[in-house]
């Protein structure tokens, strides 16, 4: 219908300093989600695909771009490669990532005769490309109605503020969305969601107190009621420590199940792209008490990291459904590896984005 | 999942057994060893390099005495040097100036200023007895500032009013004046999250600094962060004049290599570690419990706290009254153990927290049942009347019978739960005058027994 409800790219206003909470009146949407593109839309400054680049400027310089101004024409030997070891490890790769990639490295260096790091950077940017395309596989909420998701993570993570992500972007596609502010404990996380719900005009189904399981539960029945087409769950941030915590959220996924059998269609883990190798405990202990189905990883852009997103592809493989580079309302979008990786290497010339 | 250092080292120096001293050969693959952990440990790599010529240098030439091993030896000088890294004695803030006192909470997105506030203010408020100020100049995410205003109310303390269209400079000069003219000892400033590279951010908390003169300034950290910690740490370090770090949420179960990564580049006292939601959380750092933990040697004084925590004391009370009475120990408290068992997370996660070589140990005993175990003698005891409960001696061959049917096991299950009862009753006497922790250990050793 318009041009710009098509995935990308498009035209929003990416770089406002504090864009989450102001978004441009242009873009304030009816829950029908019908988008009037608006004359007034600010100047489109830049693509996803740009946006993306320049979120992971950081991880670029880290892996990418740092590669080639140490050893550009630089022949392959051990030093390189343990400088590129260094590499890997300082964007949060870990270990064991870290040592694939390199024996992978290794291997072709002798098998397909490289003889520059130009040549060794498109070899690195195949093979992380191999472990990460495994991990896109976006999320098609088609299926059900309501397609409920429901969103866990530790505190901190980006929860409540990639769901108002979500909800935009769902919108966008033209489906209609419902908010649950489950996250009961945290002081004023229900008005951090019930304001951004009032600044977007999407439905925000709260409670004075209460339990998460059940204003989770009230929301799915006003879904349905509504005839809705996403509801989006919040919940309490929770460390996989508290182990009382980790059976209350076991508990929300039944009482979702009671509200729809068939439901939730998507628990959705959401990590902080700076933290370290944590993550991959996050992502098991999470996925032991409510089975997750799905990833987000916020906080791409400036952070040195990227790399934890390898670890789990190596470790921990879960669909990465969406991915975060910046503050900006659109900068939440579905993983691509290919993008990803490209946006890693781009830069320099040649080999790398060539991979 | 990680393997614990001193495992890890016993492995490479197998082939140094029997050596005298450490030399700069025989630890060439140690030290690998300990590189590798403490980038598990998501401590930052420059760090890392840093930290391993410096173990280096103390370990060569060191002596392998008494009944140590090379590997712990060097497991020793390793620990040592991390803990002389991550600084001595705890430091408390300083809060000496002309009142009020003010304090700049400064961080990443998520890392938990707000919270922290809330933390301290009740720390200061309570245990110092101040009169404290929280005020946030977090504009931008929706609702910060109602968190905040949450949070003083929780913590008891007054909370400044401000609205996300003021200008964060301008909250700044406004709060101070207000609290001169309150009287206020101490004001807690709170900030809006910001990346090190937003340029435009980092000058804001620039003017602020400017604006509010902090006595102090604290970095607020996250403990789960990973290699990035290094960079975060040195930008907010260039920007900011800080005087301390507070690292939070160490109650997860990260190793916390970041607490090591943002000590050694900021040179900073971390001043106190946040743990768990409630606003009692905030302790003074212990440096040498988080050496241990960045090596993955086990937490016990942490196991220690799980016990603390997870034991009602009014119960426990209630329970060493009963003993120091000589009334006995009967079934019921036997159940009121096992409850207490599972609230600090069932076996599986106590011995989680042991060092390796215990947990490891204690799993060859009894493999993965001794969860089920605990759980058949609680549905024993269920099915026994109150009456029985408190006196076991009344169960006779019926009222056995009654008991295993109710609880779906045989009635020599239930002889051996009464068997294992009165033996334990004997060790409960002996420990009459002892305390919880006494109790505590007792009932880790007759586990055991009581899974055969």
């Amino acid at each position: 219908m318009f041009g710009f409800l098509k995935k990308s790219p498009k035209p929003e206003a990416a770089a406002q300093p504090q864009a989450e909470v102001a978004p441009p009146a242009a873009v304030e949407a009816p829950s029908s989600a019908l988008i009037s593109a608006p004359a007034a839309e600010p100047v489109v400054k830049r693509s996803w695909a740009d946006r993306l680049k320049a979120g992971l400027s950081r991880t670029r310089q880290q892996i990418g771009g740092g590669l080639a101004s140490l050893f550009g024409r630089r022949k392959i030997d051990e030093d390189l490669l343990e400088e590129l070891e260094t590499t890997l490890l300082m964007a949060d790769c870990g270990v064991d990532a870290t040592q694939h990639l390199l024996d992978e490295l290794r291997k072709r260096w002798k098998r397909d005769k490289l003889e520059t790091a130009d040549q060794l950077q498109g070899a690195l940017a195949e093979e992380l490309l191999a472990i990460l395309a495994p991990l896109e596989q976006p999320l098609d909420v088609s299926g059900h109605s309501p397609y409920i998701i429901m969103i866990a993570g530790v505190n901190g993570s980006g929860k409540t503020t990639s769901i108002g992500k979500l909800a935009k972007y769902f919108q966008l596609q033209g489906k209609s969305v419902l908010l649950a502010a489950g996250d009961t404990f945290r002081a004023a996380a229900r008005e951090q969601l019930t304001t951004w719900g009032e600044r977007n005009n999407v439905t925000v189904i709260a409670q004075e107190g209460g339990d998460a399981a059940a204003v989770i539960f009230d929301a799915i029945n006003a879904a349905k009621a509504r005839g809705i087409d996403v509801v989006l769950a919040d919940t309490a941030g929770r460390l996989p420590t508290q182990l009382h915590l980790m059976e209350e959220i076991a508990k929300v996924r039944r009482v979702i199940a009671k509200a729809e059998p068939s439901g939730p269609h998507e628990v959705l883990l959401v990590l902080d792209a700076n933290i370290g190798q944590n993550a991959l405990a996050q992502v098991k202990a999470f996925d032991a008490s409510i089975g997750v189905t799905g990833l987000v990883v916020t906080k791409l852009d400036g952070t040195a990291k990227g790399g934890v997103v390898a670890a789990i592809a190596r470790q921990y493989p879960r669909p990465l459904r969406f991915i975060g580079v910046g503050e900006g309302i659109d900068d939440l979008q579905p993983f691509n590896a290919r993008e990803f990786v490209d946006a890693l290497f781009e830069p320099v010339a040649g080999a790398g984005s060539a991979a | 999942m990680l393997d614990n250092l001193t495992q890890r080292l016993s492995r490479v120096v197998k082939t140094l057994r029997g050596q005298a001293r450490l030399t700069e050969d025989n630890i060439q693959d140690a030290m690998r060893e300990v590189r590798l952990a403490l980038l598990e440990a998501d401590v930052a790599l420059p760090v890392v390099k840093d930290f391993i010529a410096r173990v280096k240098e103390k370990a060569v030439g060191q002596e392998v005495v008494g009944s140590l091993t090379p590997g712990q030896a060097l497991v020793g000088v390793v620990h040592d040097e991390l803990k002389a890294l991550m600084g001595g004695a705890h430091i408390g803030l300083n809060l000496a100036t002309q009142p009020p006192a003010v304090i700049l909470m400064a961080g990443l997105q998520g890392a938990g200023k707000t919270t922290t506030t809330g933390k301290l203010g009740k720390l200061l408020h309570e245990r110092m007895k101040k009169k404290v100020l929280a005020v946030s100049a977090d504009v931008y995410r929706p609702a910060a500032i109602e968190q905040l205003k949450a949070v003083s109310a929780q913590a008891g303390i007054d909370f400044y009013p401000t609205t996300p269209d003021q200008k964060p400079v301008d909250i700044a000069l406004a709060v101070i004046d207000h609290a001169r003219r309150h009287y206020y000892d101490v004001v807690l400033f709170d900030t809006a999250g910001r990346l090190a590279i937003d340029q435009a951010m980092m000058d804001e908390i620039k003017a602020i600094h400017a604006a509010i003169n902090p006595v102090e300034t604290l970095f607020v950290v996250d403990a789960m962060l990973g290699q990035d910690a290094v960079n975060t740490a040195r930008a907010f370090n260039e920007a900011l004049p800080l005087t301390g770090v507070v690292l939070t949420k160490l109650d997860g179960d990260a190793r916390g290599g970041a607490a090591l990564s943002v000590r050694h580049v900021t040179g900073k006292p971390l001043k106190f570690a946040g743990v768990g939601e409630k606003l009692t959380g905030l302790e003074e750092f212990h440096p040498e419990r988080m050496a241990s933990r960045i090596l993955g040697m086990g937490d016990i004084l942490g196991l220690v706290e799980d016990a603390r925590r997870g034991v009602d004391e009014e119960k426990a009370r209630a329970f060493a009254e009963k003993l120091k009475t000589g009334k006995g120990f009967d079934l019921n408290d036997f159940k009121e153990q096992i409850g207490q068992m599972r609230k600090m997370g069932g076996l599986a996660s106590m011995m989680d927290k042991l060092p390796a070589q215990f947990s490891q140990m204690a799993g060859k005993l009894q493999g993965g049942v001794e969860e089920k175990a605990i759980g058949r003698i609680e549905g024993i005891i269920n099915s026994m009347t109150p009456l029985e409960r408190a006196k076991p001696e009344l169960l006779k061959a019926s009222r056995k019978r009654r008991i295993a049917a109710g609880a779906g096991v045989t009635v020599q299950e239930v002889n051996r739960l009464l068997n294992q009862f009165e033996q334990t009753q004997k060790v409960m006497k002996q420990f009459s005058k002892g305390g919880m922790q006494k109790m505590m250990r007792g009932m880790k050793g007759m586990l055991p027994g009581m899974m055969r």
